[in-house]
């Protein structure tokens, strides 16, 4: 009975960080299928190894396990490792980040805009692009972006720090507002 | 250490408690502190004009929540480990942050208009069909499934009388492959509704029956969340709603022949 109630503690502890753990595995593949790939691993792990987690953010110990498997999965894969993301904003991959779950109809609504800037994002240095999508898109505290990182605290600042800078410098170049 | 294609700090080192202060990372005595120097800071005074810049670029974007296939992937996965492990309990989030609300359609032209008017009913009839997914998990669980056992329609349909203000049609299609097993009562969409249950081998199908508001037309639709297959249709007057883990051609079959009855 013990399995059975660290089964439902799983469901309600873990679970609903999916989304945080499917789109940090998206913006570290950049790509929807290596980022499934991922996500069914690191769900596996977190279920298998949910025993003994003691700590007190499940979301950050799930993020964790995420980027650990990310990072194993693009170093396994480092000899055919995609083409790095071209400066133009119409490339395939950024393209894919954007519209791989979009319905015909959401895709059309979504600004060309919203697709440049992702592009710029996914451009990124993979530990610049980590740092800022937790922090913008999963409003991780830098607590928690440490922990999920395992970074000290004074570097996802100054991670954070130059991710916005780059982002700001691309942007401006491509006379975005 | 630091790639050569990243810029470099800027001379003035508070500009992190800068940005500190923007992510919310501050408490009072320190952002205080903080504004003091700034207010003599042309360096920081530059990066939080900078900072506030790159926020606003990326605070435009949606939340995209994983597609119901993936979760349902990943779910199916997570029993082939554990079996004991619950469907999900179904989860939609829509977030608006992208487009400002639905209000924003006004300004947009007549196609965007009619995609937005789409889109925005779309979460209202997701609602319905996630609760009547939730609600046939929820039956799943022992004991819940029927009120009414009975293979026998004859015995069904007037098993409603008197518990429900509508006479919903029982028919059984054993031969069909989809025994009747029984009925109870449910409450889908703010009223009470049937909730007729079928077995297909070791699958189970719920069929939600209510009577047909005058709230404009109900679409019909073939949709699966948490790999559940949920089809709606509307005959005489009623409201259909099929919903089981069944293939979906199967329940396809089951809704053609419920579509096909006299």
């Amino acid at each position: 009975m013990a399995t059975a109630s660290s089964e439902a503690s799983f469901e309600r502890v873990v679970l609903p960080h999916l989304d945080a753990a499917y789109n940090l595995a998206r913006w570290l593949m950049r790509d929807s299928e290596a980022a499934e790939d991922v996500l069914q691993e690191a769900m596996v792990r977190a279920l298998t190894y949910f025993g003994s987690f003691k700590g007190v953010n499940p979301r950050a110990w799930l993020l964790q396990i995420v980027r650990n498997q990310a990072y194993s999965s693009l170093a396994l894969n480092r000899g055919v490792e995609t083409v790095p993301l071209a400066e133009e904003s119409d490339e395939p991959a950024a393209a894919e980040l954007v519209s791989c779950e979009d319905s015909p109809e959401v895709a059309l609504l979504r600004s060309r805009e919203s697709r440049r800037v992702r592009a710029l994002v996914a451009a990124l240095p993979v530990e610049l692009r980590e740092t800022l999508v937790l922090r913008e898109f999963e409003e991780c505290s830098y607590k928690e972006i440490a922990e999920a990182t395992q970074t000290p605290i004074g570097t996802v600042m100054s991670r954070l720090w130059r991710a916005r800078q780059l982002l700001a410098q691309a942007a401006a170049a491509e006379g975005l507002p | 250490m630091s790639d050569p294609k990243t810029p470099p700090m800027p001379a003035c080192e508070k500009v992190l408690l800068v940005q500190a202060e923007l992510d919310g990372e501050l408490d009072a005595a320190q952002a205080a502190a903080l504004e003091i120097h700034r207010a003599s800071c042309p360096i920081c005074q530059v990066a939080q004009a900078e900072l506030l810049r790159a926020r606003a670029l990326l605070r435009a974007e949606p939340y995209e929540p994983t597609p119901d296939d993936v979760r349902a992937r990943v779910m199916a996965r997570l029993r082939q480990v554990e079996p004991q492990i619950a469907p999900a309990a179904p989860h939609r989030q829509w977030r608006w942050a992208w487009w400002g609300g639905p209000s924003l359609g006004f300004g947009l032209g007549a196609a965007c208009a009619a995609a937005l008017a789409f889109l925005i009913l779309l979460p209202e009839h997701s609602d319905l069909t996630d609760a009547i997914v939730a609600d046939h998990i929820r039956a799943l669980q022992p004991g819940h499934l029927e009120d009414v056992v009975s293979t026998d329609q004859h015995t069904v349909k007037p098993w409603f009388d008197g518990r429900i203000d509508f006479a919903p049609p029982v028919r059984d299609f054993a031969t069909e492959g989809f025994p009747l097993k029984g009925g109870r009562l449910d409450y889908l969409d703010n009223r009470p509704v049937a909730a007729l249950v079928y077995q297909r081998d070791k699958h189970i199908i719920d069929l939600y029956v209510w009577p047909q508001t005058s709230a404009g037309p109900h679409l019909a639709s073939d949709t699966a969340i948490q790999g559940y297959n949920v089809i709606h249709w509307t005959e005489g007057g009623m409201n259909f709603w099929a919903v089981s883990d069944v293939e979906r051609n199967q329940l396809q079959d089951f809704a053609t022949l419920w579509k096909k009855a006299p």
